[in-house]
């Protein structure tokens, strides 16, 4: 079976003498598909358990079974790779590049994975098309509202056909309309079959997925599988 | 991702420029034009000196009072210690050469020359007859000195140009008679030739018999007898021939040098060649300069591009990816700095051309080409450790910045 498995995660940060694990023991099945939010306070460990899901991080122990292959045996390399191809991250502060337009950041991983310039044109037209930003994409992000910024991080996102979207309180600095609409265009990716991984302080928003994880401290303290989803 | 592409996005970065970017800029296109400039000017000066020296015939032979120590020439025999005086006698030894073509001779003064209420204090130069054909110089008007014996005084004097202009207007002077000092001469021609020749401005100065000038400085010695050779191939016999015969007249003392003018172009070439080298070496100091800026920018700009980087990585930018994105950024900036410098450098030689039309001013090729390739070197050189700093940040503190 395709998908994520997590064992005995652990993430430790040294700080001064003390050691904090920001992931203490952390374990998980993620199925490809899957839909899931993940929720708690603030630092009990949601954004690192993303960053060791999107291979940004690498635990300290523990093992990470990324579509059946063990990821600590992968170099670098061997990780941006993946991260090119298999995952598509969403922030919560958007992380569009100011000086590039709309279309341009879109554009970025197909310049990053070497596709020709030809077949980069194309496939981000095809983006713009379907994502209703076609009159916005020769403008630069200073000049787009906050729901056009997300809306074109996630056009950027998805542009490489990842098998998993990774977004960190993806409607954190949205108003509630622009926020739902984001959720939306997520849930469709989902639908489409993309795996959906979300942290969210908005429980309304926590109950949408199949499967929503509590975590205290470090570690995942609930799972609630949602019935309506 | 493809080269085309890092420059692509290497451009897009370096496009909202800073202060600091300008400041690098500015620092970058002075040192890389100061090369243009000086390698210029040094590369002006030896073509110069080389197009003077052509002017001679090449089978000509100078000698000049005094032994050089060295078995070269150095520019020490310009000046070397005169241990015994060349005379009119010297010469006309020379003159039964087996080798020698024709024969000059030349001492030099200064004195007022004078018509009526007009004076002007020039140049006189004793000589004799073939002086004119050496030289290559041309008359304007009349005569040149007449092939008499050298040891005759006559009273005759062939005038420069601007002091023919100065003394005559638009008359005819030939024939007229002028005042060198408290002596009375007559014109009999004008020289046609202008400008700088050997340190002679060949249009203020005023030509007479070599006797004449010597009495008229009232001296004996001469500063220089020039000797044509018959061909090039005979250039060192006649060398021998002329260092023998002195030294058969000077008591068996070899008190002379010799010079081919081939051996002074050659010394004059060194110098300059040395002297644009170095000048050039000065220059490339700045570049250093230039380099240390381009790393402090380039250091500013992965600071204040944290996040950026960040996401890069998150978007599956590789570690010498991001380095090179950097790299070529250096590369372009320093690049950019070269490409003004050389503009201005250009811009500098041009107006050196304008001020001093006879100096031909202009950066050798290799300055250009070096200068352009040295900048990009620098560019590599001092963004690496920016490009490295930016390419080992951690993706996910980048992003949180
Ligand atoms: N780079 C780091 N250095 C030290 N401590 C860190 C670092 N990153 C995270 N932490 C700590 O790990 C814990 C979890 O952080 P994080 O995953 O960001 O929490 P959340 O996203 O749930 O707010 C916090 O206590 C945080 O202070
Ligand atoms: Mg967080």
């Amino acid at each position: 079976m395709m998908g994520i498995d997590l064992k005995n995660i652990n993430r430790v940060f040294q700080v001064g003498d003390e050691s904090v694990y920001a992931l203490n023991n952390v374990s998980l099945h993620i199925d490809a598909g899957d839909y899931i939010s993940i929720m708690g306070p603030s630092g009990s460990g949601k954004s690192t358990l993303l960053n060791i899901l999107g291979l940004l991080d690498r635990p300290n122990t523990g093992q990470y079974l990324f579509e059946n292959v063990d990821i600590s045996s992968f170099s670098d390399e061997q990780q941006a790779l993946t991260r090119s191809e298999k995952i598509g991250f969403v922030f919560q502060v958007f992380h569009l590049v100011p000086r590039l337009t709309a279309a341009q950041n879109i554009e970025l991983p197909l310049v990053l994975a070497g596709v020709d310039s030809e077949e980069r044109r194309h496939r981000v037209d095809k983006i713009l098309k379907s994502t209703g930003l076609v009159d916005r994409a020769h403008h630069k992000p200073g000049q787009l509202s906050g729901g056009q910024r997300q809306r074109v991080a996630m056009a950027r996102a998805t542009i490489m056909n990842p098998s998993i979207i990774l977004a960190d309180e993806p409607t954190g600095n949205l108003d509630r309309a622009s926020g739902k609409e984001i959720i939306e265009v997520l849930e469709g990716l989902n639908k489409e079959g993309m795996t959906l991984i979300i942290v969210t302080h908005d429980p309304g928003l926590g109950r949408r997925a199949h499967r929503q994880i509590r975590m205290i401290d470090g570690q995942i303290e609930a799972t609630i599988h949602n019935e309506v989803g | 991702m493809k080269w085309v592409d890092y420059f692509y996005f290497a451009f897009g970065a370096l496009r909202g420029f800073s202060v600091r970017t300008i400041l690098m800029l500015v620092a970058m296109s002075f040192g890389v034009a100061a090369v243009i400039v000086l390698t210029g000017l040094g590369d002006g000066a030896r073509r110069f000196i080389a197009s003077e020296f052509a002017s001679l015939g090449t089978n000509l032979l100078i000698v000049l009072p005094g032994k050089s120590e060295t078995a070269g020439v150095s520019p020490g025999s310009f000046v070397g210690q005169t241990t015994r005086d060349l005379t009119i006698d010297d010469a006309l030894s020379l003159t039964r050469n087996s080798t020698t073509d024709r024969i000059a001779v030349i001492t030099v003064g200064a004195a007022s020359v004078s018509r009526g209420r007009l004076d002007r204090e020039v140049t006189i130069v004793g000589t004799s007859h073939h002086f004119l054909d050496i030289y290559h110089w041309k008359m304007a008007q009349g005569r040149f000195l007449p092939k008499t014996d050298m040891r005759t005084e006559q009273s005759v004097i062939v005038l420069g140009a601007t002091l023919k202009e100065e003394l005559f207007k638009a008359e005819n002077p030939v024939g007229e008679w002028v005042r060198v000092g408290d002596r009375r001469f007559r014109v009999i021609g004008v020289i046609a030739s202008e400008g700088q020749s050997f340190g002679m401005d060949a249009g203020d100065m005023a030509i007479v018999p070599v006797s004449s000038a010597q009495s008229l400085f009232n001296q004996a010695s001469l500063f220089r007898i020039l000797i044509e050779a018959k061909n090039r191939d005979v250039l060192e016999l006649a060398k021998k021939q002329i260092i023998n015969t002195l030294k058969e007249r000077h008591q068996g003392e070899e008190d002379v040098t010799v010079i081919s003018q081939d051996a002074v172009l050659q010394t004059f070439d060194n110098i300059f060649k040395t002297l644009t080298y170095s000048v050039a070496g000065i220059a490339a100091v700045s570049l250093i300069v230039a380099g240390i800026l381009i790393m402090n920018v380039m250091l500013i700009s992965v600071s204040q591009r944290t996040a950026e980087i960040g996401l890069l990585k998150a978007l599956g930018a590789k570690t010498h990816e991001i380095q090179n994105l950097f790299l070529v950024e250096a590369v372009l900036l320093s690049v950019l700095g070269a490409t003004i410098g050389l503009i201005i450098g250009d811009i500098g030689c041009r107006i050196i051309a304008t001020i001093y039309p006879d100096f031909p001013a202009g950066a050798p090729v290799w300055a250009i080409f070096s200068a352009f390739f040295v900048s990009v070197v620098t560019g590599l050189l001092f963004g690496v450790s920016p490009a490295k700093r930016a390419a080992k940040l951690d993706a996910v503190e980048a992003l949180s910045k």
